[in-house]
């Protein structure tokens, strides 16, 4: 085939400088991803804007593959609220539907229980051991926005890493995306 | 300047701008829908209501849940996902939201609904300060979309007590 051919040819003719300006192309694709993911982060206040949901436990509503926008504010958190958070010693923060909340009197600490929808138990097992009730401390952001089957992209890409640098050199500018990864 | 890889990037670059603005759109047609749902709640039977070893009361209640919520549904949601939670004040706590009941409404034909359950979710409180208290029992509903932002909110109503006396 004659692309083939063109593919060859291009290779054996490579010079220095040519790959030393690719080689700065794709750190520019990847500082302006960097550049937009920290802007997002600023912008909706949450440590992680974007997150992939990677497990089955909120369905019907989200499933594997989905991508949830977060957004952080002061509000106080409520029941029904869709939360991402982090439990110690895990590194993967979750996205479950807050079940109960105690506020307490005077000052702003809260006690949240969360639950997956799909789950049939809350997430007392997934919590720490001993620990009994969600801190504000343990929250990065409340979702809000949704889109379905885009996430695709990020799981191809964790999975398969080598994706990921073959990407970079054939289709830099549609496929930087800098998302994180949600689980369970 | 036209070769296969190219036009293959050109392709998937436009083809991914027109769906984040067709689904932008959708999600700003939900603007649009002034949804208007309804919604009774009675508690039909407590069933017990006893103290923990913990010092943590206990209540187990039967409820009689009729709504109506035809009107959230737009062509762009996907699933509703409707819940009743007793809402309290307690000495040491300003808010108490404790969720009883949940649902997941998948259409509109099942949007309509009535009810008769006990608490799915075992009503615990931080303490022992239930015996008289004074509750809100709010129907809260989140909108799920099939692309775009998602809303809830939530109906209250008030005026249930529970019980003095433990049983």
């Amino acid at each position: 085939m004659g692309w083939i051919g063109d593919t060859v040819d291009s290779i054996k003719s490579i010079q220095v400088r040519q790959l030393l300006t690719q080689g700065v192309s794709l750190g520019m694709i990847v500082t302006s991803a960097l550049i937009i993911w920290k802007a997002l982060m600023c912008f909706t206040g949450s440590e992680s804007p974007v997150v992939v949901v990677l497990s089955g436990s909120m369905e019907p509503g989200f499933k594997r593959g989905d991508i949830l926008f977060l957004h952080m504010s002061n509000d106080p958190i409520r029941t029904g609220e869709i939360v991402v958070f982090n439990v110690d010693g895990r590194e993967i923060p979750i996205v479950h539907r807050v079940i109960k909340v105690h506020e307490r009197q005077e000052t702003e600490e809260v006690e949240v229980l969360t639950k997956g929808d799909n789950n049939y138990g809350d997430d007392r097992l997934l919590y720490a051991q001993g620990q009994l009730w969600l801190q504000r401390h343990h929250i990065m952001g409340r979702a809000v926005g949704f889109l379905p089957y885009v996430g695709w992209v990020t799981i191809i890409m964790t999975e398969k890493p080598i994706i990921k640098v073959f990407s970079a050199f054939v289709d830099g500018p549609s496929l930087s995306l800098v998302t994180v990864d949600d689980e369970n | 300047m036209h070769s296969f890889w190219l036009r293959a990037n050109a392709v998937l670059t436009f083809s991914v701008i027109i769906l984040a603005f067709t689904c932008a759109m959708a999600s700003v047609s939900d603007c649009f829908n002034s949804p208007s749902p309804s919604a009774q709640i009675q508690i039909t039977n407590i069933n017990w209501f006893q103290k923990q070893r913990n010092g943590n009361e206990e209540v187990s209640l039967a409820m009689n849940i009729t709504a109506d919520l035809q009107s959230l549904f737009t062509w762009n949601t996907k699933q509703v996902f409707v819940f009743v939670a007793a809402e309290y004040k307690t000495p040491k706590n300003a808010v108490n939201q404790v969720s009883l009941w949940d649902a997941i409404i998948p259409a509109k034909e099942q949007s309509k609904f009535r009810v008769q359950t006990v608490n799915k979710y075992r009503f615990i409180d931080q303490g022992s300060n239930l015996r008289g208290k004074d509750l809100n029992l709010t129907l809260h509903w989140h909108v799920m979309p099939k692309a775009g932002m998602m809303f809830a909110d939530k109906l209250v109503i008030p005026g249930y007590r529970l019980p003095k006396e433990y049983r």
